[in-house]
Formats: structure tokens, sequence, C-alpha cells
């Protein structure tokens, strides 16, 4: 049986941390290769690097990141943000990556992820969506909208619907962000990672809300997710990824336990 | 030197990063001469089957494996390379090398996961391996470690050959071979640290058989 997976996620801008890193003892990190390295050696079942540098320049500078990552560790990781044509999926790739995440791109050039999938296979490409509930309506029947900008743009689409829609077009993967639970620390919104993991099949991974490893055992069994995200908790050195799969493991949980 | 068979199936770096990390001398080459003079051969790929095959016989190097199976030279194979030394894939219905005996299969949709849930297809993350057989490769790695999966077809060899099992859905094989010829379904150059020691140790059988440097 598949392990459920655990995956933290880094923001970078322009080569750098957006935030530092506290592991225990409190040491400030702002170096994503090696803050990726400590996560790899702890552990992590893959990484995701979200770029949110939007200049050219910046493009350049995470590419050489990738580059050094993939000298350094030997798990799959993903980068995301600033990703919106083959031709930068194909950067992304050779420079290392296994897998490009595609949010608001795939949004607004939906082809771009057919594309990937067919130039690189499916399972190179994750489609990461901004999900907000929302009135149901006629035109968002599940309650569930697709949202970009960090939530403060409305897409008019229909969360269930899009799921569905990109598994079509050749999505490998999905990450689902909620923009209600995501900084609130109460848990993963899983009434949604559930409704969506029922309607595809394809991987689905939780994003937004962690607080404790008992929101990781519900996403992946309550929310029937094959991964959950996590930032902050464990960027902040509150809990550790050995630590939060300890505690999966003692709930029954098959978390990968020897690297 | 280990030779990484380059025929156009995928992205073959991530392969070479992991035998650079491990100070293991490599090259990504098509060169008969150079595959030749190799102490051990990797044999990697992800892709559709039909055009890999197609792919190795218009450059021979169909031909150049063969060759250095029956000199007995040590040949790893992974993922795709796992699957087309075998007779047949019935991905594009495509004779494959028949270098091992054997054939691929799909991974039906209808199988389910231990919890019930219907399988995701591919295959996709960290699964366990059940030992069926002793490995050298596997010296050294603990029966816990889990290893890095990518794949919608998987191999089903003479059950000789079975190293050993996954469960996903079903019991398939996601290791085969015999000695010095071995393939593995996973990608151990994605695997963390019990992968980097399969390819150790595939390093470490080269040279004490063919005395690599």
């Amino acid at each position: 049986m598949l392990s459920k997976r655990i995956i933290p996620c880094l923001d970078v801008r322009n080569g750098r941390l957006t935030k530092g890193i506290k592991f225990k003892g409190n040491v400030d990190i702002g170096d994503p290769v090696e803050t990726a390295r400590l996560y790899y050696e702890q552990g992590a079942d893959e990484i995701v690097f979200y770029d949110i540098t939007a200049s050219a320049e910046g493009r350049g500078i995470m590419l050489k990141v990738v580059e050094q990552v993939a000298s350094q560790i030997f798990i799959p990781f993903s980068v995301g943000g600033g990703v919106s044509t083959v031709s930068d999926m194909r950067d992304v790739l050779l420079a290392g990556a296994e897998k490009i995440s595609v949010n608001s791109a795939a949004v607004k050039t939906p082809h771009i992820i057919t594309e990937g999938a067919e130039a690189f296979g499916s399972q190179c490409v994750v489609v990461g969506m901004d999900v907000l509930q929302v009135p149901v309506t006629e035109q968002i029947p599940s309650g569930y909208e697709i949202v970009i900008h960090g939530g403060r743009k409305h897409m008019g689409i229909d969360a269930l619907w899009w799921a569905k829609e990109v598994e079509r077009l050749g999505a490998g993967e999905l990450c689902i962000n909620s923009i209600d639970a995501d900084g609130t620390r109460d848990g993963y919104e899983l009434n949604l990672t559930r409704l969506i993991a029922e309607n595809v099949r394809i991987p689905v991974i939780a994003s937004g809300g962690a607080g404790n490893p008992q929101h990781m055992v519900d996403a992946v069994t309550a929310g029937k997710a094959s991964a959950a995200l996590i930032a902050s908790i464990v960027h902040y050195g509150e809990y550790t990824v050995p630590g939060i799969k300890d505690y999966m493991h003692k709930q029954g949980v098959k978390v990968r336990r020897e690297w | 030197m280990l030779a990484i068979i380059d025929y156009k199936a995928g992205n073959l770096t991530s392969v070479r990063r992991a035998l650079d990390y491990l100070d293991i001398p490599c090259r990504i080459t098509a060169d008969k001469a150079e595959i030749d003079s190799a102490d051990g051969v990797i044999f990697p790929g992800v892709g559709a089957a039909g055009s890999a095959m197609v792919n190795l016989r218009n450059s021979g190097l169909d031909q150049v494996l063969r060759e250095q199976v029956a000199v007995s030279k040590p040949v790893l194979g992974i993922c795709l390379g796992c699957q087309i030394i075998l007779d047949f894939s019935p991905e594009n219905e495509t004779e494959t090398l028949g270098i091992v005996p054997g054939r691929c299969q799909k991974f039906s949709p209808d199988l389910q996961e231990e919890d019930g849930n219907p399988i995701n297809i591919p295959h996709m993350g960290w699964n366990s391996l059940h030992l069926e057989k002793e490995c050298a490769l596997l010296e050294g790695i603990s029966p816990e470690a889990e290893f890095y999966f990518v794949h919608s077809y998987y191999p089903e060899p003479d059950p000789e050959y079975v190293i050993t099992t996954t469960t996903y859905g079903t019991r398939f094989c996601s290791m085969h071979g015999r000695e010095g010829l071995w393939a593995t379904q996973f990608h151990p150059e994605k695997s963390g640290r019990p992968g980097l020691q399969l390819l150790q140790n595939f390093f470490n059988y080269c040279r004490e058989v063919h005395g690599a440097q």
C-alpha cells in the first residue's frame, strides 16, 4: 500500500526563503537548498518550492536553486509559481525537479495542462487550486469556488467541476488549498478535500490549515487525501517531520519511517 | 565507469546526479565503444514502451545492450528499462528486448487499495518491498525501507526472476533479475538513502566483478 506523504512547502523569492526558517536551536536559515536538505534528511517524502518571484531574472535564480537542490536531495520535488508556459515547465524539469505545479496559469490557459502532460507525462503536472467556500448557486453547485491572487479574485468556476476538468485535461495530481482554512491552524478543509478526492482518480494533496499532527491524520483518513502539505508548523520548529510521522503511524496511518 | 544508456527516453540526468553525489564515475552515452568499455550499464527510461523500442532499434542500442548481457556485464534496468528488458509490453502492443523472460501488465482500474478505496493509476509515491529472494543490491538496506514509484504498467517476469514484490491493489513484481542482471520498477535515484545504497551496491558489484576503478 502507498504511504501517505508529508510534503513541506517552501516559499522562495529571489532565491531566498521569504521567511527565515527556525529549526531547533533557533538558527535562522534563509537558504532554500540548505532547508530542503534538512527536510530531506528528516524524512520529508517530497518538497514543494513555491517561487513568488515574478521577474524573468528571478526565474533564472530559481532554476539555479532547483539545480542545486537536485544535486543534493534524492526525493521528488516540485516547483510552482512563475510557471506559465510549456517552455517554463521544460526549464524546471531539466534543472532537476520531478513535477511542476500550475495554479492561476492553469485557470487562465487550461491548455497548458494538456500540453505539459503530453510533453512530459501526466505525473509531472500538478494542478494547484485555491478554493473559497461560497453560497451554493447554479454556477457554483458545490459551494466551493476557484479563486486566484490569494483569494482576491473570484473566477466564477466551481471547484469540483474544475477538479474533474483538470483531470480530464491530463493533470497527474491535484493540490487543494483552502483559502478559508489557510493560516487558521484549525485543520484542513476536510469536506472540500474529501469531495474532490472522491470524484477524481488522481492523487489529492490537502493544503492549508495544518496546526497539529492530528490534522494530517484527518486529511488522509476523513479527507481521503494522498498527501498533506505543511509549512509553518514545521518551519518554526513547533513540530518536526519525524515527530509528525511517528504520530501518524501510532494512529494507524501508513507513512514512510525509514530513510 | 558506469554507462547510462542514452536512448532519448526521458530525462536521464537524475540518475547521473545521484551517481555524481556518490562519487561514482559515469557517462550518459549512446556510443557503443564507450558502453563496451564501461564496467557496468544502467538502463533507465521513462515514457512509453513503443517509442522507446523504436529509438533503441533505430540506434542499434538494442543489440549493444544484448551484447553487454551476453558478456556478463552487470546491468541495472530502472523503471521503463525494467519493463522493456522483458519480452512483451501491452503498451502499444510492443515486442520488447526479450533479455529476461516475461511480459508487462497494466494496473487494472478496478483494483482497490487496502483501505478499500479504488487505486489511482499511475501508482505514484512511496511503497514497501517484500523480499522474495536474497539480492546483493539490497545489502545494508532495511527491510522497512520504502522506494519511490511512478508507473502504470508493471513487470511480470518468470517467477524464478522475482526478487521483490510490492502491494498496490495487487501484488506485483517490483524488482527482478539474477546475478549481474537486475531491474527495479522503482526509482532508486529518487528513493532517498536506501535508493542511493542500492546504486552504491550496484557499483560495488561492478567493481568487484569487472574491476571498475
